[in-house]
C-alpha cells in the first residue's frame, strides 16, 4: 500500500483520483511550455519598456541645430549660435561637431572616402537639455533673429513613433503573456474534462459513500495544480535558462539590446510557476463543478 | 427516518410502480422481494437519494429529498451504508482502502484493527491488499458489505447482497445483518433468496415487502 513520496504529489488526492498517466503529462507538458513561452513574452515586454525609456531618455537629453549658410558666413552664425546657446536657460553643454564626427554620421551611406570639404554640408551643434528643460519656440525665435541659417531640431519627429513603437512592443509582451495564461487554462480545462469523464465511475462510488462536491472536486483541483506547478517550475526554469543563454546585446549588435531580465528583473519569472498553478487551480474548479453537476 | 408518502416512480413514461407509502423505523428489519424488474432496486435508490420520486413525498431524515442539495443529500449517506448489486469499487485502490472510503470522504482514518477485524469477519483478510478486479464476484460482494458497515450506519440498504455467495457466506453475513440490527441499525435487504428470509425467522421480527403489479404490499396486503 506504501507509495514513493514524490514532490509536488498530495496523499489524500492520490487516494481516491487514480492515477492519470496521461492528462498528468499533458498537464505538465502544457504547463511546462506555456511557462517557457511566458518567460520570453516576459523578458520582452520588460525589456521593451526599458528600451522605451532608454529612447526617451537619450533622445529628449538632447538637441541639435543645423546651420546652413555660404561658407563664409558657417564660422560667424556658428559663434553665434553657440553664444546663445550658452545665454539660453535649461540648456547645458553645446559644441559644435569637428568635421571628422560629420563624416563618421554620414558614412554609412555615402562610404568612408567622403570628400567632405568639396561638399556644401551644413553645420550640426549638439547641445544637452539641462534638468528643467528649455524653452523651444523661443529658442527658435532668437535662431531666426541671430543666426538665420540655424535650425533647431529637438527629435520629438524621431522620439514620438520610437516611443509609441517601444510602447506598442511592452503591450504586445503583456498581451502575449494573457493569451499564454488563457491558452494555458483552456488546455488544462480540457485535461481536466477529459480526467473528470474518465473517472465517472469513481465518481459515483465516491458519492456513493457520502463524498460532497468539494471533497471530490478538491481532489482533483489539488493534483491538476500541483501537476501545473511542476511543469511550469521546469519550464520557468528552462526558460530563465535559455534567456540567460542568449548572447549579450554588446554581442549581438543593436535591435535586440537587452531581451532579457536585469538586476530584480529575474525575480519576474519566479511568479509564473505561481500564476500558472492560479490558472490552473482556477480552471479546474470550475470544469470541475461543471462536470459534476452535469453527473447526477 | 425513511418515509414515504403516497410515491410513484416513472422511468421513460412507464410507471414503475406508484402510491407508495411506508416509514421505514428505526430498529425495523425489511426483507424486499418481487419479480426482476419489478422496482426493488429503484426503490433502493429512492432510499438513498440517487433518485428523485416522480410523485409523491419522500423523507431522508427529515428532509424532503426535491428539496436536498448534493451536499445535502451526500450528508444522508453518510448515513446510510449501500450494498449495490454490481459492487463497484475504486479499483487502484487496495481492498482494505476501499473498505476504510466512507471513513476517508469524511476526513476520518480508519482504525487498524477494527478494519482488520471487520475484513476478517467477511472473509476477506488475506485479501487486504489485493487490488478490487483480481476478487471474485463473491468477494466483491463481501467488500461492499464490509464498506456498508464500517461507518455503522443508521441504515443499511443491501441489494440482493448474497447473490453470488455460498450458503455458509450467506449465514455469516445474515448473522452480521441481524447483529447489526440488535444493535439498533434499520435494515432493508432486497432479495430473491427465500432461505435468507426463512433463516431470519425467529431472530429478528422481520417483514417482508413485495413490489409487484406496481404496488408495495406487507405480507400479502397492500401498503
Amino acid at each position: 500500500m506504501s507509495r514513493p513520496v514524490l514532490p509536488f504529489t498530495d496523499p489524500s488526492a492520490d487516494r481516491v483520483v487514480p492515477p492519470t498517466g496521461h492528462t498528468a503529462w499533458l498537464t505538465g507538458f502544457t504547463a511546462a511550455a506555456m511557462t517557457f513561452l511566458a518567460v520570453f513574452a516576459l523578458a520582452l515586454s520588460l525589456a521593451s519598456g526599458r528600451l522605451a525609456d532608454r529612447w526617451q531618455e537619450a533622445l529628449s537629453n538632447t538637441a541639435t541645430i543645423r546651420i546652413s549658410a555660404p561658407p563664409d558666413q558657417i564660422e560667424a552664425q556658428t559663434r553665434a549660435v553657440l553664444t546663445l546657446l550658452s545665454t539660453t536657460p535649461g540648456v547645458g553643454d553645446a559644441r559644435a561637431l569637428s568635421d571628422v564626427e560629420q563624416r563618421g554620421l554620414l558614412e554609412p551611406w555615402f562610404g568612408p572616402d567622403l570628400p567632405v570639404d568639396s561638399l556644401a554640408l551644413p553645420q550640426l551643434v549638439e547641445f544637452a537639455s539641462a534638468d528643467q528643460g528649455y524653452d523651444a519656440q523661443g529658442l527658435r525665435l532668437r535662431l531666426q533673429a541671430e543666426a538665420p541659417g540655424a535650425v533647431l531640431d529637438d527629435h520629438t519627429r524621431w522620439r514620438r513613433p520610437l516611443a509609441v513603437a517601444a510602447e506598442r512592443l511592452r503591450l504586445l509582451g503583456w498581451l502575449s503573456l494573457a493569451l499564454i495564461g488563457g491558452a494555458m487554462a483552456a488546455m488544462i480545462t480540457l485535461a481536466a474534462n477529459a480526467a473528470l469523464a474518465a473517472n465517472a465511475q469513481v465518481i459515483r462510488v465516491l458519492r456513493l459513500v457520502g463524498a460532497t462536491d468539494g471533497f471530490i472536486a478538491g481532489a482533483f483541483v489539488r493534483r491538476f495544480t500541483l501537476r501545473a506547478l511542476a511543469g511550469s517550475l521546469a519550464g520557468g526554469a528552462l526558460g530563465a535558462l535559455a534567456i540567460f543563454a542568449l548572447p549579450s546585446a554588446d554581442e549581438a549588435g543593436g535591435f535586440l539590446t537587452g531581451l532579457g531580465f536585469q538586476g530584480y528583473g529575474w525575480f519576474a519569472p519566479l511568479s509564473l510557476p505561481l500564476l500558472a498553478a492560479i490558472v490552473a487551480f482556477a480552471a479546474t474548479r470550475a470544469a470541475a463543478r461543471k462536470k459534476l453537476s452535469e453527473l447526477m | 427516518m425513511i418515509a414515504f408518502e403516497n410515491v410513484g416512480y416513472s422511468y421513460g413514461g412507464a410507471e414503475l410502480f406508484s402510491g407508495v407509502s411506508l416509514t421505514l423505523a428505526p430498529g425495523s428489519f425489511h426483507f424486499l422481494t418481487g419479480p426482476s424488474g419489478a422496482g426493488k432496486t429503484t426503490f433502493l435508490k429512492l432510499c438513498y437519494g440517487e433518485l428523485v420520486p416522480t410523485t409523491g413525498r419522500l423523507t431522508l431524515f427529515d428532509g424532503e429529498v426535491r428539496s436536498m442539495s448534493r451536499d445535502d443529500v451526500a450528508m444522508v449517506r453518510r448515513r446510510i451504508g449501500v450494498v449495490h448489486q454490481d459492487c463497484q469499487f475504486l479499483d487502484h485502490l487496495p481492498v482494505a482502502a476501499n473498505v476504510a472510503l466512507p471513513l476517508t470522504v469524511c476526513g476520518r482514518e480508519a482504525d487498524v484493527a477494527n478494519l482488520q477485524d471487520l475484513l476478517t469477519w467477511v472473509g476477506l483478510r488475506p485479501h487486504t491488499d489485493a487490488l478490487p478486479p483480481s476478487l471474485s464476484g463473491g468477494e466483491r460482494q463481501r467488500a461492499a458489505v464490509a464498506r456498508a458497515v464500517i461507518m455503522s450506519p443508521e441504515v443499511i440498504l443491501a441489494d440482493e447482497p448474497t447473490g453470488n455467495l455460498d450458503a455458509e457466506m450467506s449465514m455469516r453475513l445474515l448473522t452480521l445483518f441481524i447483529e447489526l440490527n440488535r444493535m439498533g441499525k434499520t435494515i432493508v435487504l432486497a432479495t430473491h433468496d427465500m432461505n435468507l428470509i426463512r433463516a431470519t425467522k425467529g431472530q429478528v421480527p422481520a417483514r417482508v415487502l413485495r413490489l409487484q403489479n406496481r404496488k408495495l404490499q406487507l405480507a400479502g396486503a397492500d401498503l
